[in-house]
C-alpha cells in the first residue's frame, strides 16, 4: 500500500475537517472510518431505531453485535454493555460521526469556559483546569467553522456570548409556537432569550436547500440534507482535491511506531476483515473521546509499554460529557405545532456568575418530540400504566414544553476510559472499560438549572411542572463525550500540547473532543470543529514536505 | 380478518372494529393472520402476554395494545433485537401464570378485567423487572413506528392528533414494511 503523508482515524466532526485542511494544503491523506457512509436516503424516520431512541439499535452505528464495552458501576461491579444501552455512552460510528444525525446546536463556548480553574478554583476531588488556549485564540476558527459548515441563528438578543467579528452566515429559522410562548416569559424574568445557533440551513447555503421543518430531526439523518455535518461539507471537499482517500468500514487497531518512538502509520481491519497497514509521515487520531483513548492505549510497544501518550497515566482520564437537567411544563393550551426542529430558543444568562456554583449551563427548549419521547415525561401523578397513562398521553403530548440544558461538568481524574483485560470486540481488540462517577458538585449545579427551567415554564403559563433532575450513578460521556487526552502545557498532567500534538511523539496528533480540558455548558460540536481548524492550521504551518520544521 | 392492505388507511371506526376482532382472535387462541405464526411465543404465552399488554394499554375509544399489534412487535423483536430478553419473557410469563392460577385458579387471559389488573399490579412486587420490561416494550411498540407492527396504521399517532401521513417530508417510507433490525 502506498505510503501517504497523513492517516486520519475517524471521519467525524474533527476528522473530516482535519482531512480537508490537510488535503487542501497538498498533503496526501487516508481517512479511515469504522462505519459506513450514509446519505439522506438512509433517514428512514424510524422512531425506535435512530441515534436518540435506540430501542431497536443505533441507526448509524455501531451495531450491537460484536462491539461490546464494559461498564463498572459505582459499587465496582463490571457489566458488559451494548451500543444501544445508555451506559455504553455511545457516539455514532459513520462518515460524519455524530454530525450526520445530531440536533446540530452549534455553540461557541464562552471565554470563561476556557479558564474554569482560575475563575472558580477547583472543587475538592475534581480535576478542574484551565485550557492552554483562550477563546481569543479560537475565535477566528469558530468563525471559519460557522462559515464552512454553515450555521444559522442570531446572537443579537443576548449580551452573554464571546466577542465575535462577523454575524452568523444564515438567519435563524422563523420562530415556532414554543418560541412565541417562551420568549416573552423569559423577558419578563429579565433574561435574554435568543435564537439557537444551528448547523442547519435556514436558507439555501453551500449548494443545498433549507430545512423543511419535519418531525424527524435530532437522531435522524436529514432527508433533505439541510443539516450540516462533516459528511456533506468538508469531506466532499477533501475528496475533490484528489489528495484524500476515504476508506469506510475500516477499524483501526493500532498506531504503529518505529525504533525511535515516532509514529509510522496505522494498522487496521478493512471492510472484509483483512488486516492492513497504512504507512504515513504523521498520524491524526480523531475517533472521539472514548475510542481515541482506546486506540492510544491499544498501541503498546517496547518504548510505550502502557500505550502511546500515556507515560504519565493521563490517557483516558477526565472523561466527561454533560449532565442534562431541566423541567417539563404542562399547559392548558396547545403548545405543539408539529414544526421542526423544535429547539429554537435559548438563554445563556446562567452559564456563569452564580455565587457558590462553578459555572452553569445554557438552557433551551427541547427538539420537536415524537410520541415515544412523551411516555415517561408526563405529570408526576400519572400512573405508570393503564388507562390513566393512555389518557395522559392524549392530554399532554401536545400541551407540554421541555426546557433543559447541558450542565457544565466538573471533571475528575477517576472518570475514565481504560482497556478491559478480558472482553474483546469482533476484531479481537480489547474494548473500552468505563469507570468513575460524576463529581457531586455537577449535580448541585444541575439541580439549580432544573429549578430555573421550571421557573421559566411557570412564567410562560405552565399549570403544572415536573423536574428533570437526578444523580446519575455512572460516568457521563455519551454524544457529548470529551476529555480523555487533555490539552496542556505540562506533560505530566496532559496528553497533547496546545496544538493537539502528543507530548512525546512529535508526529502524532489527537484532534477531537478528547483534548477538551473542560466541556463548557454547551453542546460541544462547534468547539470540536474550531479546534480541528486551529490544530490543522498549526500542523500545516509546521509541515515541510515529509516532516516537521523543528 | 381480511383487511385489504391495498385499501390504504382505515378510518378510525373501521380500525377499532378490525382491532377488536383481532383482539378477540387472540383471546380464542389464534394469532392475527394464520394460527401458530408467532416467531417466538407459544400460543399460551401469547395469550398471557396479550392480557398483560392490554392492562398496560387498555382499549377505550382507541385500540388496546394487542389490538394495535403490540404482540406482533414484541414477538418479532424477541428473535431479533430483544434476543437477550428471551429468558426474562419465558420466566416472567410463567411467574404471571403461576400467580394467576394460585390466586384465582385460572389462566390470566380468561380472568375478568378487574382480576387481571390485580395480577399485573401484583407483578410490580413479585417480578418488577419483568413488568418494567413489558411496560417499556408495550409503550414503545404502541407509540413507535408502525413499520414494526405495534402501531398498526399509525393508530396511536392519530389518537394523539398528529397528522398522518405527516404534511412535511416525503412519504417514501412504507410504514408497514418490516424493519431490517
Amino acid at each position: 500500500m502506498k505510503r501517504v503523508n497523513a492517516v486520519v482515524v475517524g471521519a467525524g466532526a474533527a476528522g473530516g475537517i482535519v482531512a480537508k485542511e490537510l488535503a487542501v494544503a497538498g498533503l496526501s491523506v487516508v481517512l479511515l472510518e469504522r462505519g459506513k457512509w450514509y446519505t439522506a436516503n438512509d433517514c428512514r424516520k424510524d422512531d425506535l431505531r435512530n441515534q436518540r431512541t435506540t430501542v431497536l439499535g443505533n441507526a448509524f452505528g455501531p451495531e450491537d453485535d460484536g462491539n461490546p464495552r464494559v461498564w463498572v458501576d459505582p459499587r465496582g461491579a463490571a457489566h458488559i454493555v451494548l451500543p444501544s444501552e445508555g451506559s455504553y455512552q455511545n457516539d455514532a460510528a459513520c462518515v460524519g460521526g455524530g454530525t450526520l444525525s445530531y440536533g446540530a446546536q452549534a455553540w461557541r463556548f464562552l471565554p470563561q469556559d476556557f479558564r474554569m480553574r482560575s475563575t472558580y478554583g477547583a472543587p475538592e476531588g475534581s480535576s478542574l483546569e484551565d485550557w492552554p488556549i483562550s477563546y481569543d485564540d479560537l475565535e477566528p476558527f469558530y468563525e471559519k467553522a460557522e462559515y464552512e459548515i454553515g450555521i444559522s441563528g442570531d446572537y443579537s438578543g443576548t449580551p452573554f456570548h464571546g466577542p465575535r467579528k462577523r454575524p452568523l452566515p444564515m438567519p435563524p429559522l422563523p420562530p415556532g409556537r414554543e418560541f412565541s410562548i417562551l420568549e416573552p416569559a423569559a423577558k419578563r424574568l429579565g433574561l435574554h432569550p435568543f435564537h439557537i445557533p444551528m448547523a442547519r440551513n435556514s436558507v439555501p447555503y453551500n449548494g443545498r436547500g433549507p430545512c423543511m421543518r419535519c418531525r424527524w430531526c435530532v437522531g435522524f439523518a436529514c432527508e433533505v440534507d439541510a443539516k450540516n455535518g462533516s459528511q456533506n461539507t468538508v469531506i466532499p471537499i477533501a475528496l475533490n482535491t484528489g489528495n484524500c482517500e476515504l476508506r469506510t468500514e475500516c477499524m483501526a487497531s493500532e498506531i504503529l511506531t518505529d525504533d525511535r518512538g515516532r509514529a509510522r502509520g496505522v494498522s487496521y481491519f478493512d471492510a472484509k476483515g483483512r488486516f492492513q497497514e497504512q504507512l504515513s509521515d504523521l498520524v491524526v487520531v480523531s475517533g472521539c473521546a472514548t475510542e481515541s483513548a482506546r486506540l492510544l492505549l491499544n498501541s503498546k510497544s517496547r518504548l510505550f509499554p502502557d500505550g502511546l501518550g500515556n507515560r504519565h497515566d493521563q490517557v483516558g482520564r477526565h472523561l466527561q460529557g454533560h449532565h442534562y437537567t431541566g423541567a417539563v411544563g404542562y399547559f392548558d393550551f396547545e403548545t405543539y405545532d408539529d414544526v421542526g426542529p423544535g429547539a429554537t430558543i435559548a438563554i445563556t444568562d446562567y452559564n456563569h456568575g452564580t455565587p457558590g456554583l462553578c459555572g452553569g449551563g445554557m438552557l433551551a427548549n427541547e427538539f420537536i418530540r415524537l410520541p415515544i419521547h412523551t411516555i415517561d415525561r408526563l405529570p408526576a401523578k400519572t400512573p405508570r400504566w393503564g388507562l390513566g397513562h393512555k389518557q395522559a398521553m392524549r392530554e399532554w403530548h401536545k400541551r407540554s414544553i421541555v426546557i433543559m440544558g447541558p450542565t457544565q461538568q466538573i471533571p475528575t481524574a477517576e472518570g475514565r476510559v481504560t482497556l478491559d483485560p478480558t472482553v474483546r470486540d469482533k476484531w479481537g481488540l480489547p474494548v473500552v472499560r468505563l469507570s468513575g462517577n460524576v463529581h457531586p458538585h455537577t449535580f448541585e449545579i444541575g439541580e439549580v438549572q432544573a429549578r430555573r427551567a421550571e421557573a421559566w415554564l411557570r412564567e410562560a403559563g405552565a399549570i403544572d411542572t415536573s423536574l428533570m433532575s437526578y444523580k446519575a450513578e455512572m460516568v457521563s460521556a455519551g454524544q457529548h463525550q470529551a476529555g480523555t487526552c487533555r490539552m496542556g502545557n505540562d506533560p505530566r498532567i496532559s496528553v497533547v500540547d496546545r496544538n493537539c500534538r502528543v507530548h512525546d511523539v512529535d508526529n502524532l496528533f489527537v484532534i477531537d473532543s478528547s483534548v477538551h480540558v473542560t466541556n463548557g455548558g454547551f453542546n460541544p460540536v462547534l468547539t470540536i470543529m474550531a479546534i480541528a481548524y486551529f490544530a490543522s492550521d498549526a500542523l500545516v504551518r509546521n509541515w515541510k514536505g515529509t516532516g516537521f520544521r523543528s | 380478518m381480511p383487511i385489504s392492505r391495498k385499501a390504504g388507511l382505515l378510518t378510525r371506526r373501521q380500525f377499532v372494529a378490525a382491532g377488536a376482532m383481532g383482539g378477540a382472535a387472540v383471546a380464542i387462541g389464534c394469532s392475527p393472520g394464520s394460527a401458530g405464526n408467532w416467531e417466538f411465543l407459544s400460543e399460551g404465552q401469547a395469550r398471557t402476554l396479550a392480557a398483560i399488554c392490554d392492562q398496560i394499554i387498555p382499549a377505550d375509544d382507541f385500540p388496546s395494545a394487542s389490538q394495535a399489534g403490540v404482540l406482533t412487535y414484541i414477538d418479532r423483536q424477541l428473535v431479533r433485537h430483544f434476543r437477550r430478553h428471551q429468558e426474562a419473557y419465558k420466566s416472567g410469563l410463567e411467574d404471571t401464570q403461576a400467580m394467576s392460577r394460585k390466586r384465582f385458579g385460572q389462566d390470566l387471559a380468561v380472568l375478568p378485567q378487574r382480576q387481571q389488573v390485580e395480577i399485573v399490579s401484583g407483578l410490580s412486587e413479585q417480578n418488577r423487572a419483568f413488568l418494567e420490561l413489558v411496560r417499556s416494550h408495550t409503550l414503545e411498540g404502541y407509540y413507535g413506528s408502525p413499520r414494526h407492527g405495534g402501531n398498526r396504521d399509525a393508530v396511536s399517532w392519530r389518537m394523539l392528533g398528529l397528522p398522518e401521513p405527516p404534511p412535511l417530508g416525503r412519504a417514501q417510507y412504507d410504514l408497514r414494511k418490516g424493519s431490517p433490525s
